[in-house]
């Protein structure tokens, strides 16, 4: 039980990344991927890999915000499945979809403002994947910092490739609800921000804990008992 | 449907059993490593034809192991792909979930009215369409904006045959069409969905007299499918294929170029003509290129789908990058 309380974060990450990778295997066997499997692949691999990069921005804010220390363990891995989807999802592109016609993409990359956005996050998650090991983190020591903070304009990217390339946001909502959590999680590493949600949030934990357990809640108001003695189980603690 | 001999239609069961063939067949190429793990991908990728005989007939016809192919010897698609994959936004827009949620839609009792720059105005029933004109079958290839085509045996009678007997006054220049609007039988036709609707689409009255252009009622010699637009819809295969607009409740001439749904959304996008134009490039598919349904990899898309020579005359003189 301790054992699952330590990992059990760590565990649910691993198996929820690798899943939509597993359904896409089982599907392609069950003939389930559609009459265009390979626009199918795309935007599945693509939206894994979006939820696990949005995913990773959100651990920083869960652990300086909500004090989720957890959340920090599981970052990388996040970023790195993450990675995972970005390469299966390029590698759907070029090989399945352009069968390496690397004249046919060069031109596609340059005449789509879509691929553009979603070819530049590529380019800079290219690094932050190889720079993610601990060796590297001790060679680089304060610029590795500086160096991940270049997913504050990937994920943005990511966002804007999804958001170019459906019909019409006002019907196709997806992209906005993406760019609307990227920019929260974002907004919430800005230390104004992050003080006063700090607050908030611990005053939110102090008010729930208090709404669901009444016996504290007259606890914390002797004065509401009219005997004027404190209940009992108020002195034997949290009952 | 008195005219398609029953020799030219392709039973049931070979189409259906073509694709199980496609499936032994991939798995048997088991060499390429796509191939050997099976599966869908497999199937779509060992998919591509086998290279057709090169002396085909001018025209679409069904080769002797009956399957129907295009007048390139590209095979059609399967009924079951034509009819589950489809864009029909007043359905959803996933193409996947349209079969299931148009499968109760009520195509009939139908009525088309067909009005407005006419001298002899008229509303049919949609058996009375099937019954006067003769039904004939077309395969032509529907090139979708969105990158992809299908090669689809559609049944119907040429739109001109209609035109004629309502007969267009002298000052008629456009035909306007009009889908369904029926929020009952549409969920995205609910009261605050952001589409114009109802889905209205139009041609130059010469576009539309042109005998490939097609009044279509069935496919693969059955009545056409709910998900495919029934029980009447257009099909102008050398346009995207969102001008070949579904459910038509209205056919009116106009002397002023009518407004058509997806140009009013995004002008910028979705000119009023929309012929297929690899030359012109869209901000988000590729025109130059697109996929076959059921093939891997990308062909270069044809100039008006491969119909120039019938079409092309149309547009004579006309700037295809202003008028597109």
């Amino acid at each position: 039980m301790s054992w699952l309380r330590a990992n059990g974060l760590r565990l649910a990450v691993h198996i929820g990344a690798l899943a939509p990778l597993g359904v896409i295997i089982l599907d392609n066997y069950r003939y389930n991927l559609t009459a265009n499997p390979i626009q199918e692949l795309t935007v599945r691999t693509g939206k894994a890999a979006l939820v696990l990069l949005v995913l990773s921005l959100a651990c920083t804010p869960l652990n300086t915000v909500f004090g989720f220390r957890q959340a920090l363990r599981v970052r990388r891995a996040l970023g790195l499945y993450g990675f995972m989807y970005v390469v299966l999802h390029l590698a759907v592109f070029a090989v399945l979809d352009y069968g390496l016609d690397l004249q046919m993409i060069g031109q596609t990359i340059v005449e789509k403002y879509y691929i553009i956005a979603g070819f530049l996050a590529f380019l800079i998650l290219i690094p932050l994947a190889v720079t993610s090991t601990r060796g590297w983190m001790a060679r680089l020591g304060k610029r590795w910092k500086s160096l991940h903070q270049l997913v504050y304009l990937a994920v943005p990217l990511a966002v804007m490739h999804f958001a170019l390339l459906v019909k019409s946001l006002s019907s196709r909502p997806e992209p906005l609800i993406f760019g609307a959590a990227t920019i929260m999680l974002l907004a919430l590493r800005v230390s104004g921000v992050r003080r006063a949600s700090a607050h908030c949030a611990s005053k939110a934990r102090c008010y729930f804990r208090s709404a669901f357990k009444p016996t504290q809640r007259q606890a914390a108001w002797p004065t509401g008992d009219r005997s004027g003695h404190p209940p009992e189980d108020a002195i034997s603690g949290t009952a | 449907m008195q005219k398609i001999r029953s020799s030219e239609i392709t039973p049931e069961h070979v189409y259906l059993s073509r694709r199980r063939f496609i499936r032994l067949g991939a798995l048997a190429l088991g060499s390429t490593a796509l191939t050997a793990c099976g599966g869908q991908l497999g199937e779509t990728l060992a998919g591509r034809p086998a290279p057709a005989a090169p002396t085909q007939p001018a025209d679409a016809a069904t080769d002797a192991l009956g399957i129907k192919r295009d007048e390139f010897g590209d095979p059609a698609n399967s009924f079951e792909t034509i009819s589950t994959y489809n864009n029909y936004y007043e359905f959803t827009e996933d193409k996947e979930g349209v079969a299931q949620l148009a499968a109760n839609f009520k195509a009939e009792p139908w009525k088309v009215t067909v009005g407005g720059l006419v001298s002899n105005p008229r509303t049919y029933d949609i058996d009375d369409l099937r019954r006067k004109f003769d039904q004939e079958e077309r395969i032509y290839r529907l090139r979708c904006v969105e990158g992809w085509s299908m090669v689809i045996p559609w049944i119907g009678f040429p739109l001109h045959k209609l035109l004629a007997e309502v007969q267009p006054k002298a000052e008629a220049k456009y035909v306007r069409f009009e889908s369904l609007l029926d929020p009952n039988q549409y969920p995205n036709q609910r009261p605050l969905s952001l589409y114009p609707w109802p889905y209205t689409e139009g041609l130059r009255l010469d576009e539309a007299m042109h005998d490939l252009t097609l009044m279509v009622t069935g496919l693969y010699g059955r009545p056409l499918p709910n998900s495919n637009g029934a029980p009447l819809r257009l099909a102008v295969p050398w346009k995207y294929g969102f001008k070949s607009i579904k459910a038509i409740v209205k056919i009116e001439l106009t002397a002023e170029q009518p407004k058509t749904l997806w140009n009013t959304l995004a002008p910028h996008e979705y000119g009023f003509y929309s012929n297929v134009n690899p030359q012109r490039p869209h901000p988000r598919w590729s025109q130059a290129t697109e996929r076959r349904i059921g093939e891997s990899g990308r062909r270069p898309t044809l100039m008006f789908n491969g119909y120039a020579e019938r079409v092309a005359g149309l547009y004579a003189g006309m700037d295809l990058q202003a008028n597109y």
